[in-house]
Parts: structure tokens; C-alpha cells; sequence
């Protein structure tokens, strides 16, 4: 229909396959965030650590470099590349995505419940489930270009520079990373996206995303401290992730608390987020 | 004409509590008026009626396709605007039908076509690069209006479309329905409690009271037989008149001081009045077509 007619003409042509419409929502979400200054340079600050590391495994395996600066050699033989160093990459870069999902999460889903969007997205050949994955593939596709995507390239620059006997005893490491980090990926944006659908307003969501580890580090440690108890770590999703983490990468862990404890706890704090999300993420509400 | 909506028994509950009962009917008009005081279920059954709640009972059907089984495909042909405010504040208004238009199928460069033209046919034309957090009441009617036919819906459900809304706005959305309406390409369910809007756009009406339906009419079809019934008023001997006018087939009733009301048979013409009444010099004073308002056709069913 041209413009200047103005006159109502339905749509006869093609449509999409279903499948993909899900991925309409990131693409939408990402324009909006990407309008952020701070986003794009606090995202750009995420690759700071990964570059560091990039540093390191080079001289690392090049360590006549050091000694043409005059750098002695026991100095040299520090640097080695061994599996602490993706542990720590780990740890540096989980605390990056943390404040990355605290700006992001809030954002995603609030925004269509304040203004009652949600019958909008219902009534149209598009379910809930694919609402959820549309959204929370926002988190995990940025939230994997700061961990497991740059992990893998230092494995996979340590792996060619190393040689094949290096990477076949290490291969494990690279699957460590990934499930470790993707680990936490999933429960972070599941506990971001369930906050957001229950606080709608957005600085109070990501200030309680902040508060849900710190005051379940607090309690935790209280816990402890009161029943004589390690369990009370669990409530310390850091500590849990830890816990993974160590034995993921065959590092001693001094949480107290079982790997297989730990997997339990993540286990259903994921459920009781996706719960969460599944009791909001509807056309509408029945009040009672 | 096959039916557009058919309910068989439909029936929703929510906790113990019977919302609509047993509802049966089936609705074919192009356009289709739901009327009914607060609480009657109006938007619970448009609610059903896209699959946002479950049936406790009975069945429905959407240009043949049940609602339960085939809840995807009928949301594709389905439009709907719905009563409360429902938009994201901080996209821009040709963003926001866009990326309706994507999720209801429209590939990435027609749902921006689309969205442009839905946007300057509703008249926000000028307007389509705000962000809707900053339109009027009146202008975020239409934006729901018009991210409810981007993708060119078989069916276009409008929950109160004119709530809210100024005269002329009013007068705007009730000229933008009846467009459409003309296009013959949709079929058009109006919700409302504004008896004059469901008057003005539609041809079926439907109304509900405490969940159950208490009428059912064809507001054309009784528009048309209302042609039949006349009251009049006369000076003069009228039982004479009555008689000549029962002799050419009508049924007349005298009710007093002249007035005579009268069941037109078919074929009859009105010219036959005013020369049998020529005849007998009797002053026709007033000559009126018996005609159930809306308003006349809510109030009798309440009452019902």
C-alpha cells in the first residue's frame, strides 16, 4: 500500500519460519543497549584481562624474549602455562559478566511488564518459552564473548604454541571452560531475568542482583558460624561456583561444601528462577 | 456464510468461580459487537478466545480452527488491541509495530514497511519516530491499533478501542474501524460498554450478563424488519382507517387517542397510507418506523 493512499491493504506475503522469531527480541535488545556509552566501554574493559592473559601465555612460550631484555632466567621459569590460569581467567571474568548482568538483565523483561506489553507478545504465534529464550539469549550471547569465547582462544593460542603433546594432555581444560563458565552464564541470566520480571523497576533489580550474592554470602557465613555447619556456603552462590570451578580444574577447593552439593544448588536456583519467570512471563494476571 | 467465532458449550472457571458459562452461539458478521455491563466476561471471552486461558468446558472455534489444538495457527490470524495499556515505553513507535510485525511472521523489511504504513493510515505518521512513552492517551490507542493489523489480521479484535479518547479522536478510531471493515479483507470483534460505538460498527451483536449470553442479534437484520413496524398518529376517525388498512393486509393495533401501530405486510408501500388516509381526510400527524435502538435491545436483555 503506498503511504499517500492511506487506506487499509492486508499483508499477503511471505512470513518466517517460526523457529527463528525467537531471536527477534536479542536483536532488538541489542540496538537498545548498544545505545549505552558506559555498555560499549564497560564491555570493552571485559577484554582487558583476556588480553593480559594473551600476553602472558605468549612470553610464556617464548621466553627468549624476556631474556633479550636482560631478564634473568628463574624469573623466566615462572611463567608456565598450567590449569590456574584458566581458573583464574575464571574468576577475573565472572566478576566482569556479574556487573555486565547487573547493568544488562534489569532491562530485558521489565520494561514489557510495566506497561502491560506482555498480551502483545502472546497473541501473536510466539509462546512463552520462546519469550524466555529470546531474552535470555541476550545475557548468554554477551555474556559469552567475555568468557568461554575469549577462555577458548587462549586455549587455543596456548594449544598452537605449545604443540599437539600439550594440547592432547590438556583438552580438558577447554571443556572446563566452557561447561564451568556456561554454568554460570545459565544461572546468572536466570536469576537476572527472574528479577527483572518481578521488580520492574530497573535500578532496584540490579541492585538486588548485587544484594542476592552478598547477602547470601552474609547469611551464609552466619549460618556457619552459628549452627557450626558448612552448609550454610551454599548460600554463597559464589562459594558454589568456586567449588565447581576447583574441581572442574582439578584445584583444591577450601569451601567445605561437595562438588555434588554444589551442582544440587545451582540446580535449583535455576529452577526456582525459571519458576519465578514462568509465574510472570504471561498475558496476563489473574488477581485473586 | 461460514462462522467466524464458534462457541459449543464454552465454559471458563477460575478457582470456583464460573466466569462464562456455557456459552453457544455462533457469529459470522463482518463486524461483531461484545457488549455487557462490568464483570459480564467480555474480556475473559476474548481472553479464551486467544488462548490465554484455559477452557473449563465446551469448545471453541476460530474460522473453523479450535483453540486449544490450534492455538499458533489462529494467533497468526488474529489481531488484537487490548484494553489496557500495553506498549514499551522507550521504543520509538515504528520500532515497536515492526518488531510486533516480526513476531507475527512479516519477514525484517516488510514489517518496516508495514509499520510505516499502519502508522500513517492510523495518523501517527508525523509521529512515528517518538517514543511511545511520550504519546497522549489518544495516540497510544492508535499505535495499539496499528501494531494490531501490521501483519494484516483474518480477525482484528478491539477491546474498548474508544476508551479514553476525545470526540474526535473517537470519531477517528469509529471511521478507521468502519475502513476496515469496508476492506472485506477482516472480520472485526468490537468490545465494548459504549453502546453507541458497538451501534455504529457493527452488524451482530452479542451480550453477555454474569457470564452467560442473554441476547443475540443481528442488529442488519433487525434494522431491516423494524421497517415493517409502524406507530402512527392521526386526527380523525382512525377505526375506520385501521379497518381499511387491515382490508390491504395490515395488522393495526389502536392504542388510544389516534395512536395505531401497524405490522406492515411484504410488498406493502407507504404511499397506500397517505391515500386511504386522504380519503378519509384524516390528518397524519406523525409517521414513525418502529426502531429498537441498541440501547432498547441492551436494556431488554438486562432486564431478561
Amino acid at each position: 500500500m503506498a503511504v499517500y493512499k492511506r487506506t487499509y491493504v492486508a499483508y499477503e506475503g511471505s512470513l518466517t519460519p517460526s523457529w527463528s522469531r525467537f531471536l527477534i527480541l536479542p536483536r532488538y535488545s541489542f540496538a537498545r543497549l548498544w545505545q549505552s556509552r558506559f555498555l560499549v566501554m564497560f564491555f570493552m574493559a571485559c577484554f582487558f584481562y583476556p588480553m593480559g592473559c594473551v600476553g602472558y601465555i605468549y612470553l610464556a612460550n617464548n621466553l627468549s624474549i624476556l631474556s633479550s631484555f636482560g631478564i634473568p632466567a628463574p624469573l623466566g621459569q615462572v611463567l608456565q602455562v598450567q590449569p590456574s590460569l584458566f581458573l583464574y581467567f575464571c574468576w577475573v571474568q565472572a566478576a566482569f559478566t556479574y556487573l555486565l548482568t547487573a547493568f544488562v538483565g534489569p532491562s530485558l523483561v521489565s520494561p514489557d511488564l510495566v506497561n502491560g506489553a506482555m498480551p502483545l507478545y502472546f497473541c501473536r504465534p510466539f509462546s512463552r518459552a520462546e519469550y524466555i529464550a529470546g531474552k535470555m539469549s541476550v545475557l548468554v550471547f554477551l555474556l559469552s564473548l567475555v568468557t568461554w569465547v575469549p577462555g577458548l582462544i587462549l586455549f587455543t593460542i596456548q594449544a598452537s604454541l605449545a604443540g599437539w603433546e600439550w594440547t592432547k594432555a590438556n583438552l580438558w581444560i577447554a571443556g572446563s571452560l566452557f561447561i564451568g563458565l556456561m554454568v554460570w552464564i545459565l544461572m546468572l541470566s536466570l536469576l537476572a531475568l527472574a528479577l527483572s520480571a518481578w521488580v520492574k523497576w530497573k535500578i532496584a533489580a540490579g541492585g538486588l542482583l548485587l544484594g542476592v550474592f552478598f547477602a547470601g554470602a552474609g547469611f551464609g557465613t552466619a549460618l556457619n558460624s552459628v549452627m557450626r555447619t558448612n552448609y550454610g556456603s551454599l548460600l554463597n552462590l559464589t562459594e558454589v561456583m568456586f567449588t565447581i570451578w576447583s574441581k572442574l580444574f582439578s584445584w583444591p577447593s577450601d569451601t567445605g561444601i561437595s562438588l555434588e552439593a554444589s551442582w544440587i544448588c545451582v540446580a535449583v536456583v535455576c529452577a526456582i528462577c525459571l519458576w519465578l519467570l514462568i509465574r510472570r512471563v504471561r498475558a496476563f494476571e489473574v488477581v485473586k | 456464510m461460514d462462522p467466524v467465532i464458534e462457541l459449543a458449550g464454552l465454559s471458563v472457571r477460575f478457582g470456583n468461580r464460573d466466569i462464562l458459562h456455557n456459552l453457544r452461539v455462533a457469529l459470522s458478521g463482518r463486524t461483531i459487537g461484545l457488549l455487557g455491563p462490568n464483570g459480564a466476561g467480555k474480556s475473559t471471552l476474548i481472553q479464551t478466545l486467544l488462548g490465554f486461558v484455559p477452557l473449563s468446558a465446551g469448545s471453541a472455534k476460530i474460522f473453523g480452527h479450535d483453540i486449544r489444538q490450534q492455538t499458533r495457527e489462529l494467533r497468526a490470524l488474529i489481531g488484537y488491541m487490548p484494553e489496557n495499556d500495553s506498549f514499551i515505553a522507550n521504543m520509538t513507535a515504528v520500532s515497536f509495530v515492526r518488531m510486533m510485525g516480526e513476531l507475527a511472521g512479516l519477514p525484517h523489511d516488510a514489517a518496516l514497511e508495514r509499520a510505516h504504513e499502519v502508522l500513517f493510515y492510523v495518523g501517527l505518521g508525523e509521529a512515528r519516530y517518538r517514543l511511545l512513552g511520550t504519546y497522549s492517551l489518544g495516540m497510544k490507542q492508535l499505535a495499539k491499533l496499528a501494531q494490531a493489523i501490521v501483519h494484516g489480521p483474518r480477525l482484528l479484535i478491539l477491546d474498548e478501542p474508544t476508551n479514553g479518547l476525545d470526540p474526535p479522536a473517537r470519531l477517528r478510531m469509529i471511521r478507521l474501524i468502519k475502513e476496515m471493515k469496508q476492506t472485506g479483507s477482516m472480520h472485526i470483534v468490537v468490545c465494548s460498554h459504549l453502546l453507541r460505538d458497538v451501534e455504529e460498527t457493527c452488524e451482530e451483536v452479542l451480550i453477555l450478563k454474569q457470564g452467560r449470553i442473554v441476547h443475540h442479534a443481528n442488529l442488519e437484520e433487525e434494522r431491516r424488519a423494524n421497517k415493517r413496524f409502524v406507530e402512527l398518529e392521526t386526527v380523525g376517525d382512525e377505526k375506520d382507517f385501521a379497518g381499511a388498512l387491515t382490508a390491504l393486509g395490515c395488522e393495526c393495533v389502536g392504542t388510544g387517542l389516534g395512536r395505531l401501530k401497524m405490522v406492515l405486510p411484504a410488498e406493502f408501500e407507504l404511499r397506500e397510507i397517505y391515500r386511504l388516509a386522504a380519503d378519509r381526510d384524516l390528518q397524519l400527524r406523525r409517521l414513525n418506523y418502529r426502531r429498537d435502538t441498541l440501547e432498547d435491545i441492551f436494556l431488554k436483555a438486562m432486564e431478561a
